[in-house]
């Protein structure tokens, strides 16, 4: 799998003399923080996809949009390109540097700049982290719901950027359904604002376009954020059952009764048993699926949605259902899925992560498919499955030290996808294409579809200066797939929990 | 305002509960070669549905009508999977006849404006009805789109699943576009069971007053899905569990308000909107979409504050600007929104060769410009239907 940017395939970039540019850029903004040597640069080699790492020719690091907008100015004139980065958690390598780019490192713009209570909405800069809106509205009851797993680490401009998710999506959103307005400054240095604190703005919805555009058609730099109510009461049930075709109806049993759980999610067995070796989490071992249903809301409503929830989970044939007794049993029980990945990291040498999607009424066949599919490549898969949106996450275990197991697991994970798109879903529900998935953004979509992809962008980045080679890949490139290679159980950032 | 006369605005339940929608119609290939056609003789298009919401956008001056009535039906629904797919010129109201047949809904109440919108013209307007600010906007549950290029292709973006980061989002970039992006054909949305519990309240309160009230339940999670003030009272409609909405009700107090309230607001059917599509009037109706707490701008005329503040509708007693005398005040009511934080949009139509809506700031308005011109090089789709210059 080749992912460096590879000008014969991703197009080219010109080179540019290095401290003519950097003069350039310091003439306009003579206090940017703008780093070349290379021990200052290793530490942004890479994001949370930290298999690949480039050396970018330039970090900046603005404070102030006067800076942004005179960087912006002068990249554009240079024809030098520029890759914006967040907190640098992303896992599709969005944020990969180029080593002819500039790194255009976001993390200084990092203030609060207001909570309105009353309104409902917080005004923040787009390298506050996730978590920390959230912690600035608790003392008004308030929080920010989208909660991508990396939260307390990745930033709200990354978010925007990705159109990051979490587990609580079906009910609460994405970030695309909780953002308000965020503020632009293009390519060619202007600034402008899409949205606004009023619910619509004339003309294109270039908010909605915006999001999850992975820095290919502006930077970010102020976003305004819709804040919630906390919910009253959030209980959890567990769920077993000796066939994941059962766990899989039951799951389309809750949502037909009318009831849209604040998280609903399946494990099968062998995610089942390394959760519960690693987590002791009190799940069944011998299960062969389990369901996580979270209920939330106002105390009566939760009390008779859980009644409701476990006569149906009874009816579809559990074999054991368990109402988390307390706040530490939920957690505890939560404990055990968000600690799926390294989990399974435990049971093998190496693992590939998914981050399919796929209509819900489609997982049985898909989950016979991977399991036909595994037992065609002789590895193991384990899944863990955001069942309330259809987000499947199959992890493939294997060996890279053993010839030829690294590429049977990539055939094996393009199979996987070529699934999903096959049973109508995506290659990437909340992980993003970044550098990681380009190749297989060709099985989704047509020629004619990546053809237009690229005429949005060129209304907005003419030149192909912001981010280029990330996200929509170029005609000539459309071969192979990928997926996130994790080495050894060595997941980045692994202090962060992994949904 | 003859469009909104003939329509029935509670909804009938059918004849045979969970009849199977008609199997419809796909007319696509016939768009597409249209299309096509219109692209190679440098023609232009005006893509039609329902034909209700005209009124909604400048007069669109083409050579040939595009019409969307052939190519109708529901493609695929499942309710357990909460997404429907449905063509572009299948009847709003056939659509929420086969949803409520299932118990679920478009929870965006969109209006219809006559009773022949349609799923594409709804989608195209991007109008969302009295929910709006509770559940979202129409674009808030479109999944995925089928969608004419300006070359006559057919081409999909999004699709049937609720989490899709792959490419750009261009279904919901087509939400609101009026068709000036390309011909829709298809849309997937997600739907939403109906409450299992709703109650509407009545309670007379000054506006400022209602205001301040819906800032304090805002923060707690009460479930209000609509708040509307008529000049006297402050009405307010709860959807949600039988315990939440019931506690609520009690809570809240006021005297209970008929169902029906939410229904006429939503088409513009309620006394204060009367002669609102008339060009006749002596009356213009503005829309100023604004933040929920703003002050009231300090514009003559009668007001209707909606979606809990955020949309307030004006009655202007300023007559017909097309006539030239009354330009100045159009500015005026645009002025005052903009430094509310907001923008106005004209509802009343006026005839004349001015947007109904604000005018874009210049560099948005360029990267608008840049990006018609990318997707609609030779303007066919809907020439000027937005702004006079694209």
């Amino acid at each position: 799998m080749e992912l460096l940017y590879d000008e014969r395939i991703d197009g080219e970039i010109a080179s540019v003399d290095k401290p003519a540019l950097m003069a350039a850029i310091l003439a306009v903004a003579p206090q940017l923080t703008l780093l070349d040597r290379e021990e200052d640069l290793r530490p942004f080699e890479c994001d949370g996809l930290s298999a690949y790492r480039v050396l970018p020719m330039l970090v900046a690091m603005p404070t102030s949009l006067a800076e942004v907008e005179g960087l912006m100015r002068v990249c554009y004139e240079h024809a030098v390109p520029v890759v914006t980065r967040g907190a640098g958690t992303g896992l599709s390598g969005g944020a990969l540097p180029l080593e002819k780019g500039v790194l255009l490192v976001m993390s200084r713009f990092n203030k609060i700049l207001s909570v309105d209570a009353d309104a409902r909405i917080a005004r923040v800069q787009p390298g506050v982290r996730n978590l920390a809106i959230s912690e600035a509205a608790a003392p008004y009851g308030l929080y920010y719901a989208p909660d991508p797993s990396s939260q307390i680490a990745c930033s709200i401009g990354g978010n925007v950027a990705e159109n990051a998710g979490g587990v609580h999506c079906l009910k609460y959103g994405l970030t695309v359904h909780n953002v308000l307005s965020v503020d632009i400054v293009t390519i060619e240095g202007e600034r402008m604002t899409l949205g606004g604190e009023s619910l619509d703005t004339p003309g294109y919805d270039l908010l909605a376009l915006f999001m999850g555009s992975e820095g290919m058609l502006g930077v970010i730099t102020e976003v305004t954020v819709r804040l919630l109510p906390k919910p009253e009461v959030a209980k959890v049930l567990m769920a077993c059952f000796d066939d994941v075709e059962r766990a899989g109806k039951a799951v389309g049993d809750i949502i037909a009764a009318g009831c849209i759980p604040g998280g609903l999610e399946m494990m099968d067995n062998l995610a089942i048993r390394a959760a519960e070796d690693f987590i002791h989490a009190g799940y069944p071992v011998e299960a062969q699926a389990i369901l996580l249903c979270e209920l939330d809301g106002v105390e009566a409503d939760v009390q008779a949605d859980c009644d409701r929830v476990r006569d149906l989970l009874e009816a579809a044939g559990a074999t054991q259902i368990q109402l988390a007794r307390d706040d530490a049993e939920r957690q505890l029980f939560w404990a055990g899925r968000k600690a799926a990945f390294p989990a399974v990291g435990r049971m093998s040498p190496d693992y590939y992560c998914i981050d399919g999607t796929i209509p819900r009424r489609e997982l049985p066949r898909v989950l016979k498919g991977i399991n036909d599919l595994s037992a065609h490549y002789g590895l193991r898969v384990a899944n863990v499955f955001h069942a309330g949106d259809g987000n499947l996450h199959p992890l493939i275990l294997f060996d890279a030290n053993q010839p030829g197991e690294l590429e049977t697991t990539e055939t094996l994970g393009g199979k996987i996808l070529e699934l999903c798109v096959e049973a109508g879903g995506s290659i990437t529900g909340e992980h993003g294409v970044g550098r990681e998935k380009l190749n297989q953004m060709c099985t989704q979509f047509a020629a004619d579809e990546i053809t237009l992809f690229h005429a949005v962008k060129s209304a907005f980045d003419e030149k192909r200066l912001l981010n280029p080679g990330k996200n929509i890949p170029t005609l000539a490139r459309c071969a192979e797939f990928g997926a996130m290679h994790v080495h050894h159980g060595e997941l980045p950032h692994p202090e962060l929990p992994r949904f | 305002m003859t469009h909104l006369q003939d329509q029935q605005p509670e909804y009938t339940p059918p004849a045979e509960p969970g009849a199977t929608p008609a199997p419809g119609n796909d007319d696509s290939a016939a768009l597409c070669e249209q299309v096509a056609r219109a692209q190679a003789e440098r023609s232009t298009l005006r893509i039609v549905g329902g034909d209700t919401k005209a009124f909604h956008g400048r007069r669109v001056d083409a050579t040939q009508s595009l019409s969307t009535t052939g190519h109708h039906g529901i493609v695929h629904y499942d309710p357990v999977e909460l997404v429907v797919t449905v063509r572009a010129g299948t009847r709003l109201r056939d659509l929420e006849r086969a949803l409520a047949d299932n118990g679920q809904r478009l929870a965006f109440e969109p209006p219809y404006f006559g009773d022949n919108a349609t799923v594409g013209g709804m989608v195209a307007s991007g109008l969302s009805g009295p929910r709006r600010p509770w559940v979202g906007a129409v674009r808030d549950f479109v999944l995925g789109v089928r969608v004419i290029t300006f070359e006559g292709k057919l081409l999909r973006f999004g699709g049937e699943v609720m989490k899709n980061v792959a490419g750009y989002d261009l279904s919901r970039l087509m939400v609101g576009a009026q068709g000036t992006l390309g011909v829709l054909t298809e849309v997937s949305f997600k739907v939403l069971p109906l409450p299992q519990a709703s109650a509407c309240l009545r309670l007379e309160l000054p506006l400022p007053d209602a205001l301040d009230r819906l800032a304090a339940w805002g923060r707690e999670p009460l479930p209000i899905t609509g708040a509307a003030h008529d000049g006297e009272a402050l009405h307010v409609r709860l959807e949600g569990g039988e315990g939440s909405v019931s506690a609520t009700r009690q809570r809240l107090g006021g005297e209970s308000d008929a169902p029906l309230f939410w229904s006429q607001l939503r088409e513009l059917r309620l006394p204060f909107f009367d002669g609102a599509f008339d060009d006749a009037a002596d009356r213009t109706l503005w829309r100023l979409s604004l933040p929920a707490l703003a002050r009231t701008p300090a514009l003559d005329g009668d007001w209707f504050i909606d979606w809990g503040g955020a949309q307030r509708w004006l009655q202007s007693p300023a007559g017909n600007a097309a006539e030239g005398q009354d330009l100045h005040h159009d500015v005026a009511i645009r002025e005052a929104a903009i430094a509310a934080g907001g923008h106005a949009t004209r509802f009343t139509p006026n005839g004349g060769e001015d947007s109904p809506f604000t005018p874009l700031p210049p560099v948005l308005a360029k990267y608008h410009r840049q990006l018609k011109q990318r997707l609609d090089p030779q303007a066919i789709f809907n020439p000027g239907r937005l702004y006079a210059e694209w």
